[in-house]
């Protein structure tokens, strides 16, 4: 773990600290969106917010895949595994709890006679319709660009293997347009949003995407963006980055990640994502609604191994919770705090939002790990 | 003097569990007979009788009975199996309540179809941790299920010990400015358990922490005074994280814990990391927990330290005063979270 311990040396972060806490400027406000659940993870679960200065403000934003996938698609995933005994669904351990309709998760299907299962990866579910071909195994697959190439390489093989009893759900979302909604929007102007100084760009989804594509946030908006590694002092040196691209005027795209994020990305994982999966016209995120061109269908060549086409599963659309404040604090209008549900009826034992779920939502964060900043009482 | 009734011994080697070893007929006594009472040999257990008859502690002293289900899957893993892991579940419940374990009861549920010659290896570990432990396992249970509705094994252990005069540990008797101490690595037997089952592939097997830990409080009494001490704990299910909130919300207190003060095995760390979990929540079977006198902390250490199961130990942090019972952690960033009970099931992270 020595080359891990470099990364969160406190000696070394307080000096960080010490130097950002010189930078910052008198009067003005350091509003910085973490896009990726990752690093809201590793800012709480290392207390990174203790660090800095009160002017510099970590807000939590879309980049976790559980919190924006909409309930909908989880239903569907449901309704498949408890209607159609033959199934055998599968998918990664933070999707099981997520809350879906009628009271339900992929836990409690579980618990109702559906066969669901967990896996660690794309390889281990393709790896299970191999060792069960009585069975059908559909693999529930999300995540954003990180996760793509491996789905997108089962279903080559599945596809190059002749295996009939695998299938996909496919729900990987895009980055870039995530980040293009949250500036474009009208609402960024609304009251309670802070306005973003800067981006910390995500460092897994990077990898494969490269820096390139972030150009548009800071051509088109003028925001600055650091793409960063998950580390905490990743973090804040990205922090410091940011600071002085604010300071000075600039609004670039610039890269902390140097030892893993290139700007043209990884060619040939983008190839291979292009060739088994297409964008969809449209798809429904958690927060920020129906955006186009935000998320990956299997292309047709590759029907066989779409468990939609396959099994004729339908998307039926599901509102919010009415009382849920996910969508407002996915987009930094509110915090976790702010949701009249978190800590009371909303907690990660019996989680109403999605933000509640997995480690990496801003509303589990908080509840896990930095609850205690809260006035008594409260 | 015992008549024989069985015309062939038990087929240890090729033989498998059948319903009629938990009929309570004929195949049920040839079970207990040449199967467990062999292996857990003494006379308590030998009379064949439907109880134990235990002498009565020594004048002063209490009895404290505790007792614990084993579902552990898979049933052999790095550093032990169920029927070790059975003993020493109870052995420690029975240890962190201050007590001299003595006599172990053990349920046995098995199902139809396991190879007898894995029951053989589970039962002559079991009777191998009690004889290393003292305790002896002096009346049981067994019952069969149909195939499919077990899983090879569960165990149930009780155990009854007796508690000397003047100790009392109890999980609602932290204070403020008491010393946090635990014993030695944590995640160990989680990580074991965990790399196993996912077939994880890890290169440096991790090798689960299960073992007794009553010599190790003894050794712990014998250097500082009873009253010092004042909660003892094995942070099992849930690790260290859950076992100090339960203590924190008994107490009405809170914790501050040093993150760089807790040991936590290299390739535990990096498992955990590899999978998006926190050791501090990952499962124990020979780690103790001590919450004692600030004053007393550092004999405490020492005792601990001098003790094979004790020699990572460490003071990790401190009891606070704080309404809400929260544990908190100064990170090794410098920063402070808090550490908070388990949710659910511990599940890795996606990316
Ligand atoms: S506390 Fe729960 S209900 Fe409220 S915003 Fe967060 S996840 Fe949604």
């Amino acid at each position: 773990m020595k080359y891990v311990d470099a990364f969160r040396d406190g000696a070394l972060a307080a000096g960080l600290a010490q130097a950002i806490a010189r930078e910052v400027e008198p009067g003005r406000d350091y509003a910085f969106m973490e896009f990726c659940g990752g690093h809201t993870h590793a800012i709480s679960r290392y207390g990174v917010a203790d660090l800095l200065p009160r002017t510099v403000r970590l807000i939590h934003g879309p980049g976790c895949p559980v919190c924006v996938l909409p309930v909908g698609r989880i239903d569907m995933a449901i309704r498949l595994a408890l209607a159609r005994p033959e199934v055998t669904l599968c998918t990664y351990a933070d999707c099981l709890r997520i809350p879906a309709s009628d009271g339900l998760s992929l836990l409690k299907a579980r618990a109702r006679g559906a066969d669901v299962r967990m896996v660690y990866s794309a390889a281990d579910a393709l790896a299970l319709a191999e060792r069960m071909p009585e069975r059908e195994v559909v693999f529930f697959a999300i995540g954003f660009e990180t996760t793509t190439p491996p789905t997108a390489r089962v279903i080559e093989l599945a596809a190059q293997r002749g295996l009939a009893n695998f299938s996909v759900i496919c729900n990987h979302v895009l980055t870039p347009p995530a980040i293009e909604a949250l500036l474009a929007a009208p609402a960024a102007d609304s009251p309670g949003r802070p306005r973003l100084a800067g981006i910390l760009g995500p460092a897994h989804v990077s990898v494969i995407i490269g820096s390139a594509p972030y150009a548009f946030a800071a051509t088109r908006h003028h925001m600055p963006v650091v793409i960063t590694g998950f580390e905490p002092l990743d973090v804040m040196q990205a922090v410091r980055m940011l600071v002085r691209q604010v300071n000075e005027g600039r609004a670039e795209v610039e890269n902390e990640y140097t030892r893993a994020v290139t700007p043209e990305g990884n060619r040939k994982a983008q190839a291979l994502i292009d060739a088994v999966l297409a964008p969809r016209p449209q798809f429904d995120w958690r927060g920020l609604g129906s955006l186009p061109a935000s998320a990956l269908r299997i292309r047709p060549a590759f029907a066989a191994w779409d468990a939609e086409v396959k099994f004729g599963l339908e998307d039926r659309p599901v509102p919010d919770h009415k009382s849920c404040a996910c969508a407002a604090i996915l987009c930094g209008a509110k915090a976790p705090t702010d949701c009249k549900l978190f800590g009371t009826a909303c907690t990660p034992e019996t989680p109403l939002g999605a933000c509640m779920v997995s480690s990496e939502g801003a509303c589990a964060a908080h509840y896990n790990y930095g609850r205690f900043r809260d006035p008594a009482g409260a | 003097m015992s008549c024989p009734p069985y015309a062939r011994p038990l087929d240890l080697r090729d033989g498998r569990v059948d319903l009629g070893h938990g009929a309570g007929g004929r195949a049920m006594q040839q079970l207990i007979a040449q199967l467990f009472a062999r292996a857990f040999d003494n006379s308590e257990l030998g009379r064949g009788d439907d109880g134990a008859v235990l002498p009565a502690p020594a004048p002063g002293e209490r009895l404290v009975m505790a007792t614990d289900g084993h579902v552990v899957s898979p049933l052999f893993f790095p550093g032990g199996d169920i029927g070790s892991l059975s003993v020493h579940g109870t052995v420690n419940d029975l240890a962190v309540m201050g007590a001299r374990p003595l006599w172990l009861a053990a349920g046995f549920i098995l199902e139809e179809g396991f190879p007898l010659a894995d029951l053989a290896r589970i039962v002559a570990s079991m009777a191998g941790a009690a004889r290393a432990a003292g305790v002896r396992i002096v009346t049981g249970d067994t019952k069969v299920v149909e195939q499919g509705k077990g899983d090879g094994v569960f165990i149930t252990t009780t155990g009854i010990g007796a508690l000397p005069a003047g100790r009392d540990p109890g999980g609602a008797r932290a204070r403020p400015g008491d010393a946090v101490l635990v014993s030695g690595t944590l995640g160990d037997h989680g990580m074991a358990i965990m790399a196993q089952r996912e077939a994880l592939g890890f290169e440096s097997a991790i090798v689960s922490d299960s073992a007794a830990l009553h010599g190790l409080v003894e050794t712990l009494y014998a250097a500082v005074p009873a009253e010092a001490i004042h909660v003892l704990r094995d942070p099992t299910r849930g690790g260290l994280a859950s076992t100090l909130n339960e203590i924190a919300t008994q107490s009405g207190v809170g914790m501050m814990l040093d993150e760089r003060a807790i040991p936590v095995a290299p390739q535990v760390q990096a498992a955990c990391e590899l999978l998006g979990l926190d050791p501090l929540n990952v499962a124990n079977e020979g780690k103790l927990v001590v919450i004692c006198a600030t004053e007393s902390a550092e004999a405490a250490l020492a005792a601990l330290r001098a003790h094979p199961l004790g020699a990572a130990a460490a003071r990790i942090g401190e009891v606070s005063a704080d309404s809400r019972c929260f544990v908190q952690l100064r990170t090794t960033l410098g920063g402070r979270r808090m550490v908070d009970w388990l949710a659910g099931e511990q599940l890795p992270r996606i990316c």
